[in-house]
């Protein structure tokens, strides 16, 4: 809160105390369920998720904002939750890996996946299945470049990619015909 | 990995960031789209006691057209400035922000923090040193703007004042028959990249009136390759490869560039891709002063 002073013009004044500046009251929408918590203002989103709402398909990988494992959707663009804090995602909405399957049906996407082998080990694959969320949800009909370009912050070690490029190829021709 | 415990405070307007960051002082950090600074945080290179979110601050993310100018809040995400329409106008704008880093980062990472940071690595301040370009600020002594060439003053400097904020970055339009390129060399795509060139030409006919090149990741901030634009201006350009012209202001810009070795490559290395990356630049540039449609430039490997 701005407060006027007369020898300063205007002052900040704190409208909270010390400890409520360290620990922070935040409202989540994960996966259209809402989540309110007290959180500490350093608790990065993944942490929220993983240990606040106890949804733990959100993979930790490198923990340095390269590998993309932890990309979730924030109001629908990727981003990477190990980068980001959970204050700063107070009143928006997450998507997590868990948020794609609809009454017990996987989404395309999820089953595009599975049908393609675009996996292996599958640690990397819930954030590379949010960042073809965001591609086909901007572009129905990608081509292999404009795949590229989208997953290119998400790494996978086991699969050399190409499994991966015909899952999303897959997933988007489904989506399309659906 | 957590940061060291900080004390979060969000501001609701800039005169509030303003007012916080000058009550806090020295203890306290911005936090824009923090696709760095959280990094550091988690590293603990950084220890702020105190930080300061613009993220919730209405109207400091909007992409706007006058008739000399376009304008970004500086809260415009990389991602935003991508998909903009605007942005295609000036295509050396949107080589950089649809180079930057991945998706995931360029959703939340900011120009106007990508300027104040002033990492030498750094992608907007190279493209936007190319054009003429103001960064508006705000500080407790009221608004500024300065040229962007007298804003980043070495690495990771600029003339802000702790208590002072970029609000806007204006570019001017460049004249009908200017074109540009922004090329960067990235060997993954998270990563910064090992160099990078940006060129504005003016073209009337084939022959070269104005010409503005300038070096990235070389130097302790982006680099104007005087000698290199002078090799240009009123030359004859015929932009193809064996373009002798060219070949001479790519090898004045390897003379320009002053790298550091680094696990990103030696310092002769990153010469050679200085000589590359600005020629491929310039060929580009010309293509898009004679009018033609070019996309996808930017390259990682």
């Amino acid at each position: 809160m701005l407060v006027e002073n007369a020898s300063k013009g205007f002052i900040f004044m704190p409208e909270t105390t010390a400890a409520e500046t360290l620990a922070v009251q935040i409202s989540v929408k994960v996966n259209g369920k809402p989540y309110s918590r007290q959180v500490e203002a350093r608790m990065l989103l993944v942490e929220f998720l993983r240990d606040a709402c106890d949804l733990t398909g959100t993979h930790v990988g490198c923990d340095t904002s390269y590998c993309g494992a932890c990309t979730v959707l924030m109001n629908g663009l990727a981003v990477k939750s190990c980068t980001m804090f959970a204050v700063q995602a107070d009143g928006s909405e997450i998507t997590t890996v868990e948020g794609l399957e609809k009454d017990g049906k996987l989404h395309p996407i999820q089953k595009a996946f599975g049908d393609a082998y675009g996996l292996q080990c599958g640690y990397c694959t819930p954030g590379l299945m949010l960042s073809t969320h965001q591609l086909l949800s901007e572009n129905s009909e990608p081509n292999e470049n404009e795949i590229r370009k989208a997953i290119a912050g998400n790494t996978c070690r086991c699969t050399g990619y190409m499994n991966i490029f015909k899952a999303i190829e897959l997933a988007a021709r489904n989506m399309r015909r659906a | 990995m957590y940061p060291r415990s900080f004390h979060y405070h969000r501001a609701r307007s800039l005169d509030e960031a303003v007012a916080m960051l000058g009550q806090l002082g020295s203890s306290a950090k911005v936090l824009a789209g923090g696709q760095s600074l959280i990094p550091l945080l988690k590293l603990r290179f950084a220890n702020p006691e105190h930080l300061v979110d613009l993220n919730f601050i209405p109207d400091t993310s909007f992409i706007e057209e006058d008739s000399t100018a376009l304008h970004f809040g500086a809260m415009t995400r990389h991602g935003e400035i991508e998909r903009s329409a605007l942005t295609k106008t000036i295509p050396v704008l949107h080589d950089c922000a649809a180079g930057i880093a991945d998706v995931q980062v360029r959703n939340r990472g900011t120009i106007g923090g990508s300027l104040a940071e002033a990492d030498p690595s750094g992608d907007w301040a190279n493209a936007l040193v190319t054009l003429d370009t103001t960064v508006h600020c705000l500080g407790h002594g009221g608004a500024r703007s300065l040229p962007l060439k007298d804003f980043i003053t070495d690495a990771y400097t600029t003339v802000l004042a702790p208590d002072e904020l970029v609000t806007e970055v204006e570019v001017k339009i460049p004249h009908k028959g200017s074109g540009g390129a922004y090329v960067a060399f990235k060997r993954s795509a998270p990563v910064y990249p090992s160099a990078s060139a940006a060129v504005q030409l003016t073209l009337a006919g084939d022959v070269c009136q104005d010409a503005a090149i300038a070096l990235g990741c070389v130097g302790l901030t982006a680099i104007r390759a005087t000698e290199a634009e002078t090799a240009l201006r009123g030359k004859t350009l015929n932009g193809d490869g064996n373009d002798k012209t060219i070949a001479s202001a790519a090898e004045a810009a390897r003379a320009a560039a002053d790298p550091q070795p680094d696990m990103r490559g030696s310092a002769e290395y990153k010469r050679e891709l200085v000589v590359a990356l600005v020629k491929r630049a310039i060929q580009i540039a010309i293509r898009r002063a004679r009018g033609e449609r070019v996309e996808g430039v930017h390259l990682y490997a």
